[in-house]
């Protein structure tokens, strides 16, 4: 009798694991490994409700990462358990992985879904070896933030839409000075927002190509063309915050923020943190970085983040069809109005009541070309040996020959293997 | 025959176990400690030291295999070559020195609060204090001490000299700042071991040095301070291992920075092998087989000096 009981039992929980797998089959799985910060998280989530609307059959499996902790956790779960789906950035960022055969060539989805076209400006920077690696969502611009009531201040015409000239603007920090303002802000201590200054002050100087010649290490870091990106930056450098290497970004946006200082080089994910410090649209302003050597094209700095398929996925099929949604119009629109960023797909649109949206937007798409930063477009280590010695030049311009000796020996060292 | 032979192995089985009790059970209580031990401490070791011949990313290749290339003694050579690597060792040495000043420190506090006054427990609490809090807020704390702007510390210099210095931006003070940091819970740390070593100091020999004549220094030296042994002896041991493995100070403070100017050698091998612009694993355990090596001249110092100790029965 016991027996019997246990068997029925035991048949029953036999045929529900049964029923539950025949349910779980009607639904594909996406697995879909990524690191948001709660905003954008929310809004890709409403992303993926709105692709398995469209997909009943398709379930996506969205398992969200730290931030910081993804980065390491992506090198593990690519070949422990790979996902399906997997965030990460462009350019020399996705370098390794595709060398390593982590990435899945995803060319066909770009050419099946005219992504060549809609996303022509972030396609060189997701292309390795002539073949595509993964998908663009979002990215924001990088430009010069500023405070009018600090212009004001100083008695400083307001800058136009397009930005003032190289010229004007060395001109204006001497006013900036003499009313006791900092001309450029900039917090160091994080090494990164001092590169942004650096990628303008090369790209503005010797044009987009040589830029990226410089970050693949193609060109030695002691060529006068180097020194040439130096000797500009030594005009403003009088006019950087004093002790920038002690700053957090945040620290320098409240110089901003507060009229100590009048201009700050950032991306546009700063516009948060200068309207929470009380700025408003009428008072906070963007400009372009101005032109430097006339006649080059105009080349700007925008980071990009992206989706690649692991090469160990098991639904690949569904994951491509992720992708094309992912860089479809419209859903490029809704994401990015969602994360206050920019769609990389031309035929979007931005919300028209965010001026600096709208400005990064304008920007971006008349832009010549757009590098990722400098630190995914050089390599790991030549990009921190070179943001170190960007800070120590900020800190000491008398170091230039021996930062450049030094940056020219990890460069030798770097792409040598 | 066959039982009797059953019956002898099983009475020998006994036996062996009855006979062999007495040295066995100790191991056998050790032993979930020593599996641990070999397996979380030992094994690494010998791993890094494989690692650190390898040129490796820390990604493998789509089939589980390692992409990691042997090198030899490539990260070595590097290692000479490398300014970075010579700067944190510079800073460790700078630090192993200035570190061991919460030796003498502590020594000074814990005197001065080795009396019976009201309230005493209450002082000695608060001067513990910087001990019991992490390293984390020591170090924050300290941050905006120096903080240009708002520091304290940026404050008085600037209203002092008519600049402030912002000493976390600077390579020549970066170093020391930071030191400083460390040795305020170091102190506390040293202070509350010598004041456990003083309740063990024999008031009957202060009593007979004291009508022997000795006061104040020469009390000191010659009757407090050889009591005071073992507790110097543990003091400096954690100040020197502490002072080795000073890493989140430096993390929270400056990150290495300016320009990688206050660096150590643990923080550079967290740098190379695991921080964002890393993955060099190969790097990073060479440079931590060089801090382990440095580690073991001081390790193997202190467990020599313990077994004589222990022989001559201290």
């Amino acid at each position: 009798m016991f027996h019997a009981t246990r068997r029925v039992a035991l048949a029953l929980s036999v045929a529900a694991l049964a029923v539950s797998a025949v349910q779980a089959q009607d639904k594909r799985v996406l697995k879909y490994n990524a690191d948001y910060d709660p905003i954008p998280l929310a809004a890709m989530e409403a992303l993926i409700a709105d692709f398995e609307a469209a997909n009943p059959d398709i379930d996506v499996q969205l398992n969200n990462f730290d931030h910081e902790g993804y980065k390491t956790a992506i090198r593990n779960f690519l070949s422990a358990d790979p996902p399906d789906l997997a965030n990460w950035y462009a350019g020399n960022r996705m370098a390794p992985f595709v060398k390593a055969g982590q990435f899945l060539d995803v060319t066909d989805v770009w050419d099946a879904n005219g992504l060549n076209d809609s996303l022509a400006s972030a396609a060189a920077s997701m292309t390795i070896d002539g073949k595509k690696w993964g998908v663009p969502y979002t990215y924001y611009q990088w430009g010069i933030y500023y405070n009018k009531d600090a212009y004001k201040a100083a008695g400083v015409d307001l800058p136009p839409p397009e930005g003032v000239d190289w010229a004007t603007f060395v001109a204006n920090c001497e006013k900036f000075k003499a009313a006791g303002i900092d001309c450029l802000t900039t917090g160091t201590k994080a090494l990164w927002p001092g590169a942004g200054i650096f990628d303008y002050m090369s790209l503005r100087t010797n044009g987009y190509e040589w830029h990226m010649d410089l970050t693949a290490g193609k060109v030695p870091w002691t060529d006068q063309k180097v020194k040439d990106v130096f000797s500009e930056l030594a005009k403003i450098q009088p006019y950087v915050t004093a002790n920038h290497a002690a700053l957090d970004w945040q620290d320098a946006a409240a110089l901003l923020v507060q009229g100590k200082a009048a201009n700050y080089v950032m991306g546009n994910f700063a516009v948060g943190v200068f309207k929470e410090g009380g700025m408003t649209n009428d008072n906070l302003g963007f400009q372009p970085f101005p032109a430097i050597t006339p006649g080059i094209p105009r080349a700007e700095d925008a980071p990009t983040d992206t989706i690649h398929i692991p090469s160990g996925a098991k639904n690949v099929e569904d994951a491509k069809k992720f992708l094309a949604y992912v860089a479809s119009a419209d859903a490029q629109t809704k994401l990015n109005a969602a994360i206050g960023q920019l769609p990389t797909n031309k035929n979007s649109t931005v919300p028209q009541d965010d001026p600096f949206l709208v400005a990064g937007f304008n920007m971006l798409s008349s832009a010549y070309a757009l590098a990722q930063f400098f630190d995914r477009d050089a390599p790991a280590e030549m990009a921190k040996a070179g943001m170190e010695g960007i800070q120590e030049f900020l800190v000491k311009p008398e170091n230039l020959d021996k930062i450049l000796e030094r940056l020219e020996k990890t460069r030798q060292k770097v792409y040598a293997e | 025959m066959a039982i009797a032979a059953d019956a002898g192995s099983g009475a020998s089985g006994r036996s062996w176990w009855k006979q062999n009790q007495q040295w066995l059970t100790p191991w056998l209580f050790l032993a979930p400690g020593l599996v641990m031990f070999v397996v979380y401490v030992i094994i690494p070791i010998f791993q890094s030291f494989w690692l650190s011949f390898f040129d490796w990313d820390g990604l493998r290749a789509p089939d589980g295999s390692s992409t990691a290339r042997w090198i030899g003694m490539g990260n070595y050579v590097e290692l000479m070559d490398d300014d970075a690597f010579w700067t944190s060792l510079h800073n460790n040495v700078l630090w192993l020195v200035l570190y061991l000043l919460a030796v003498p420190m502590g020594l000074f506090i814990a005197i001065f609060l080795n009396q019976t006054v009201r309230g005493i427990r209450v002082y000695k609490s608060l001067f513990f204090f910087p001990f019991v809090i992490s390293q984390v807020v020591v170090g924050l704390i300290f941050s905006w001490f120096y903080a240009p702007g708002f520091g304290l510390l940026y404050a008085i210099i600037e209203r002092i000299t008519g600049t402030g210095v912002a000493i976390l931006a600077d390579e020549r003070f970066v170093t020391y700042g930071i030191i400083a940091a460390g040795l305020w819970p170091q102190t506390a740390y040293c202070m509350i071991l010598y004041l456990t070593g003083l309740n063990n100091v024999s008031p009957d020999q202060v009593e007979a040095a004291r009508l022997d004549g000795a006061k104040g220094w020469r009390m000191l030296w010659y009757v407090i301070l050889p009591q005071l042994r073992p507790a110097t002896f543990i003091a400096v041991v954690v100040t020197v291992i502490g002072a080795l493995r000073s890493f989140d100070l430096v993390s929270i403070m400056t990150d290495g920075g300016p320009y990688g100017s206050s660096r150590v050698l643990s923080f550079y091998m967290y740098e190379q092998a695991l921080s964002e612009y890393g993955y060099r694993m190969g790097y990073g355990a060479a440079i931590a087989v060089v801090l382990f090596l440095i580690m073991m001249v001081f390790i193997s110092g202190f467990i020599w000096k313990m077994i004589r100790d222990e022989k001559e029965g201290y």
